[in-house]
């Protein structure tokens, strides 16, 4: 928390160097344009990150009188409160249920379809299942919402988690198929072969052998799969009905609904909501954001 | 799927590989391309939601396509579409080369830079709510009259709020794409450039981005498919308001199906969505020669 405080801070000091630095002459050339443009961005992309963090300090009733910009002088946890006791664990269980609940069977089936389309890429049936895997990169969720509400109706599973998870993972698999076959594929074949010497079968070889080896690539598509279902709204909107099986997103849009005029409360539950995913973004960051990019940039 | 070189037909050994993908087959057949289908389906029918669901042929196909909102839905759209692309890009290109510099304060901005990409579009929609509100907002608190308006309660405004607040979310993933193209670009060119004498914007001009050229082409897919699916923000910022200013095509289905009980012309709109994403692919990836997805193809 006080990291993104001081670093947020930065913009307007920097800013303001940009004056001196510019009118030197560059002994090196330098990228006017590209420095001009990040330092710009990062107010751009501070100033409202700042803003929500110290107004969700502020009393509400101080709020309408005080410069938006300058942290309040007598901070305040009760819009936090207000927050948690609107049921806000209950959400934040909710949304673990669904995103540990979708991301490891997403994960485990992924790698499973992954190692037998490396490994048995000869054979018709795993290249057509990669083709259809390859398609379904292309489906929007959101072209598909209707019958999938049809489904979890006829299902019996409206208004509950379980609705949430089974299309969050059939929405996950292509991703995670595609980049994880990329990783499985730079494993040595010979590895593969003395495996088979051993008198290993798929299912150990697969295991023991192509597991432990992409474990990066597996951390890697786990934190992109969590990422977007943390994030979910829409199958939360569609798909469910009782406050408390609202995940995060869906519980944020409530709660501004309900509290819409207390500015300050309304920001307390978006830094809460989005709190867990930033301290993991400060300790993972490399693999969060190569986690994004994985199935882009190889 | 190309290489098929020589090979030596060993089935046997194999054979209990296509076990191994089945239950993610299942999972993904189940919930995505069932769905897929089923949409087409639904499509020549009628329902409500709730009740039952009866086979009308092209009664809802005749509705929507007669139905002026479409023409706007589909207008719109292509605006966020085309205006998004055209803020996004040149500003990603920008930063990502900036962000390929190896100078330590790059990356110790590249790390506020990418912190968007880890919240969800609700919170962001919210914070920019509260942030843009005429009366309690940032421009109120500082009392500075240009940015007190009412920004999203007049069309035009509200149509470039969403723009801002798109850019905003997507910017960080497209300049870490461009990071990741420009590190990949090899220094000898530069090198080569710099002994004749070519200046940084030269360089720029004539080796930067004729060899982002596949990074454009993936990124430009992604930003231009991926903007018709944009709904959690619009959702949430404006609801597709004021009036219809902000309705793109996801939020139309989603109001005929989910709000207007409609199921019938909102599965039609969903198809048109599926055919419109489909179709700015193909074209997309037919300007570029090949895109991410013919590479792992090809890779296969």
């Amino acid at each position: 928390m006080t990291t993104t405080l001081t670093k947020t801070r930065r913009p307007q000091k920097v800013t303001h160097d940009e004056g001196p630095r510019r009118s030197r002459p560059a002994t090196r050339r330098r990228n006017w344009l590209g420095g001009l443009a990040g330092w710009l961005w990062l107010a751009v992309v501070a100033v409202p990150l700042y803003w929500t963090l110290i107004t969700s300090f502020k009393a509400r009733s101080r709020y309408y009188a005080s410069n938006p910009l300058v942290p309040s002088t007598d901070p305040t946890l009760e819009n936090y409160r207000l927050v948690i006791e609107s049921d806000f664990l209950q959400y934040f269980l909710n949304s673990v249920v669904v995103t540990v609940g979708a991301v490891v069977p997403a994960v485990v089936v992924s790698f499973m379809a992954a190692y037998a389309i490396v490994r048995g890429w000869r054979m018709r049936v795993l290249l057509a299942m990669n083709g259809l895997f390859l398609m379904g990169l292309a489906i929007p969720l959101q072209a598909t919402i209707i019958p999938v509400y049809l489904i979890i109706i006829k299902l019996h599973l409206y208004d509950s988690l379980p609705a949430l998870i089974l299309p969050s993972i059939a929405f996950a698999i292509p991703l995670s198929v595609l980049v994880l076959a990329n990783f499985i594929r730079d494993v040595p074949k010979e590895l593969f072969d003395s495996m088979r010497v051993d008198g290993a079968n798929e299912w150990t070889t697969l295991w023991r052998l192509a597991a432990p080896l992409t474990r990066p690539a597996i951390l890697t598509v786990s934190i992109f799969n969590a990422l977007t279902i943390w994030n979910g709204f829409l199958l939360p909107l569609v798909l469910t009905q009782s406050p408390d099986r609202r995940t995060l997103p869906l519980a944020l849009w409530t709660f501004q609904g309900q509290y819409g005029v207390n500015v300050p409360a309304v920001l307390a539950a978006v830094v809460l909501t989005t709190l867990p995913v930033l301290v993991l973004y400060a300790f993972g960051r490399r693999q969060l954001l190569s986690g994004l990019t994985a199935g882009f940039s190889r | 799927m190309s290489a098929l070189p020589g090979t030596t037909r060993r089935r046997r050994p194999h054979s209990a590989l296509p076990w191994l993908a089945t239950p993610a087959l299942v999972l993904f057949v189940g919930f995505a391309v069932v769905p897929l289908v089923g949409v087409f389906a639904l499509s020549f029918t009628t329902w409500d939601g709730i009740g039952t669901i009866r086979a009308t042929g092209l009664t809802s196909w005749r509705k929507v396509l007669t139905d002026p909102g479409l023409t706007h839905a589909l207008w719109v759209t292509f605006l966020v579409m085309a205006v998004s692309w055209a803020v996004q890009t040149p500003l990603s290109i920008l930063l990502g080369t900036f962000l390929a510099g190896r100078q330590r304060y790059r990356a110790v901005l590249g790390v506020v830079y990418f912190i968007p990409l880890m919240l969800s579009s609700a919170a962001i929609a919210l914070a920019y709510k509260a942030l843009l509100d005429p009366n309690f907002g940032l421009g109120a608190g500082l009392d500075i009259q240009a940015l007190s308006r009412d920004w999203l309660g007049r069309p035009g405004l509200a149509f470039g709020v969403v723009i801002f607040v798109v850019s905003w979310q997507f910017i960080p993933f497209h300049s870490l794409i461009y990071q990741g193209g420009v590190q990949q670009i090899p220094k000898s060119l530069y090198e080569a450039a710099q002994l004749d004498g070519a200046g940084r914007v030269r360089q720029f001009f004539s080796i930067t981005l004729p060899q982002l050229k596949y990074t454009i082409i993936t990124s430009s897919t992604l930003m231009v498919v991926g903007s018709l699916t944009f709904f959690d923000l619009i959702f949430i910022l404006t609801e597709g308001g004021p009036g219809d200013a902000t309705r793109v095509l996801a939020l139309d289905m989603y109001k005929r199906g989910f709000q207007a009980s409609l199921m019938g012309p909102a599965s039609v709109i969903a198809v048109i969505l599926v055919l419109v994403g489909l179709g700015l692919a193909l074209l997309l990836r037919r300007l570029g020669g090949r895109n991410a997805g013919a590479s792992q193809l090809e890779g296969a």
